[in-house]
């Protein structure tokens, strides 16, 4: 089976080709704000720009190839609303056009089902790190149930504040790790579990006030230390819960090496395994999408055209897994 | 003896006494590790004699020092092992007092129960936090019923005698009985 997927739920829009196997072509155009954050209309507006072009140079792949689509799988949610309408606009019309099934993918779940097919894990907790989301996740009974998550914003938007207020542009998680290398000291700051939930915010806060009275290599390091030190505490309590031998890292945020290197270690430490996927299946990607699409029609999962509206607010634990157990 | 281990800590049993250390990780810094691991294995024994001053049996402190508590050893059934209807109602009644005073246990499970005579001791807080909240109530109790439809027949009677002891001992019981009855049509797993 074949499979085209379609992303595009916040700053990259990008469409792949897959099969049982490999990811066989991907291309994408990266959105990147001219100041500030994502807004979401602008990027909307990007999605839509090039959307032709990354559409039409995987079909001209494909065509190329002699290889002949079997479905068309697109973010539905979570995302911001104007980009899934235009990247579900989209799919709508190849699905119609060409003739084959359409099957609307679950952003959280699809960061998870690259990251198991990539990186060999069976059957993990899984923490999901990006942007717009900070969630703890294992499989029980049919559904990706969300164990731990955030209360309030993300880590990856949490480092990003942080990034912006100190005039490092955005995105800043890549320029506060490479930071965070030259620190000498840990500052204190606010560490917020709660139960299995975290809260990001205050942490935001507290890291930009301390960067007026500290060294910036020093308080992008403490934020680091102590945002990450949350996150795997969270995910040790799942795996422990859950019983889960395997851990898996997805989302943007995992791109940062110290964050891999704690969980290793955690993982280490109760005699449990690791996985990371490649870097490049780590933030959003067409990929992610056409395999879950691939997966969920292989099991006999789709969705007509009445039923592909868009879900800004998707909820991984909303989708009933029906081709993995766990 | 070991007895018990879990993400966070080892316990042990030795001449009547339980020792819970709470483990290194060698993940987080050593600062923040040890700062952490003290702060709750004093909040962890502060609120367990608090509880206790709140009419709720748990293992009288022996010791608190540096990330480990010493308690005393409570020789009994574990409640996961011989629950009844009457014994859920005491429960109910339990934990009734202890959200009157402000706690919130974090991890109500039937094996962290133990029956010794005619009382029932709540053990291992380190979950536990203040909280007045109806919704932390709530998600306090939502988890002691997950346990019981988990592990347990006739969770139905169960879960009913719990909410009669709650109501009993609890003034604000209606509505943390109903805010339950929410969180479980969340469908959030904890």
């Amino acid at each position: 089976m074949i499979i085209f997927g379609l992303e595009g739920t916040a700053w990259n829009l990008s469409a792949a080709l897959v099969d049982e196997k490999n990811v066989l072509f991907e291309k994408m155009a990266t959105y990147v704000p001219a100041k500030g954050g994502i807004h979401p209309r602008e990027a909307s507006q990007h999605h839509a720009e090039h959307m032709a072009r990354v559409v039409g140079e995987v079909l001209q792949e494909a065509k190329d190839k002699g290889l002949k689509t079997d479905g068309i799988a697109f973010s539905q949610g979570p995302g911001l609303g104007p980009c899934l309408r235009t990247v579900a606009t989209a799919a709508r019309v190849l699905s119609r056009k060409m003739n084959v099934p359409l099957v609307g993918v679950n952003h959280c779940v699809a960061h998870i089902e690259v990251g198991k097919w990539r990186s060999g894990a069976t059957d993990p907790a899984v923490i999901y790190v990006s942007g717009a989301n900070s969630q703890v996740l294992a499989l029980r009974r049919g559904r990706y149930r969300i164990f731990g998550e955030t209360l309030d914003i993300s880590i990856g938007n949490a480092i990003d504040k942080f990034a912006r207020s100190v005039g490092l542009g955005h995105p800043g998680g890549p320029k506060v790790e490479a930071l965070a290398k030259e620190a000498k000291d840990y500052i204190s700051m606010p560490y917020t579990v709660k139960g299995m939930d975290l809260s990001f915010s205050g942490l935001s806060t507290a890291a930009t006030e301390a960067a007026k009275r500290y060294p910036l290599p020093d308080v992008c390091y403490s934020l680091q230390e102590t945002a990450f030190a949350m996150l795997v505490e969270v995910t040790e309590r799942a795996m422990a819960h859950a019983e889960k031998k395997e851990c898996l890292l997805v989302g943007g945020v995992g791109a940062n090496k110290r964050l891999g290197d704690m969980l290793t270690s955690m993982c280490q430490e109760r005699g449990a395994q690791f996985f990371l996927p490649e870097r490049k299946y780590m933030g959003d990607n067409g990929s992610m999408i056409a395999y879950t699409g691939l997966i969920m029609l292989k099991s006999g999962v789709s969705t007509p055209i009445a039923e592909s509206k868009v879900n800004p607010g998707y909820r991984p634990d909303e989708v009933d897994v029906t081709w993995a157990e766990g | 003896m070991e007895i018990g281990r879990g993400a966070e800590a080892v316990i042990t049993l030795e001449d009547g006494v339980v020792r819970k250390w709470r483990l290194p990780k060698s993940y987080r810094l050593p600062a923040l590790d040890e700062h952490l691991r003290r702060e709750r294995t004093v909040r962890e024994a502060k609120i367990m004699s608090e509880a206790r001053r709140c009419g709720v049996p748990t293992p009288i402190l022996r010791d608190v020092s540096g990330f480990e508590i010493a308690m005393e050893y409570v020789d009994g059934w574990t409640l996961k092992d011989v629950i009844t209807p009457a014994l859920s109602e005491l429960v109910g009644e339990m934990i009734g007092r202890l959200h009157g005073c402000g706690i919130v246990h974090g991890d109500l499970t039937t094996s962290n129960m133990i029956l010794k005579g005619d009382r029932i001791y709540l053990i291992d807080f380190g979950l536990s936090f203040y909280d007045r909240f109806v919704e932390a109530q709530g998600v306090d109790i939502h988890v002691y019923f997950q346990t019981l439809q988990s592990t347990h027949d006739q969770s139905e009677e169960l879960i009913d005698a719990f909410s009669k002891g709650y109501r009993r001992s609890y003034p604000a019981a209606e509505a943390v009985l109903k805010r339950v009855k929410e969180i479980k049509a969340r469908g959030r797993y904890l």
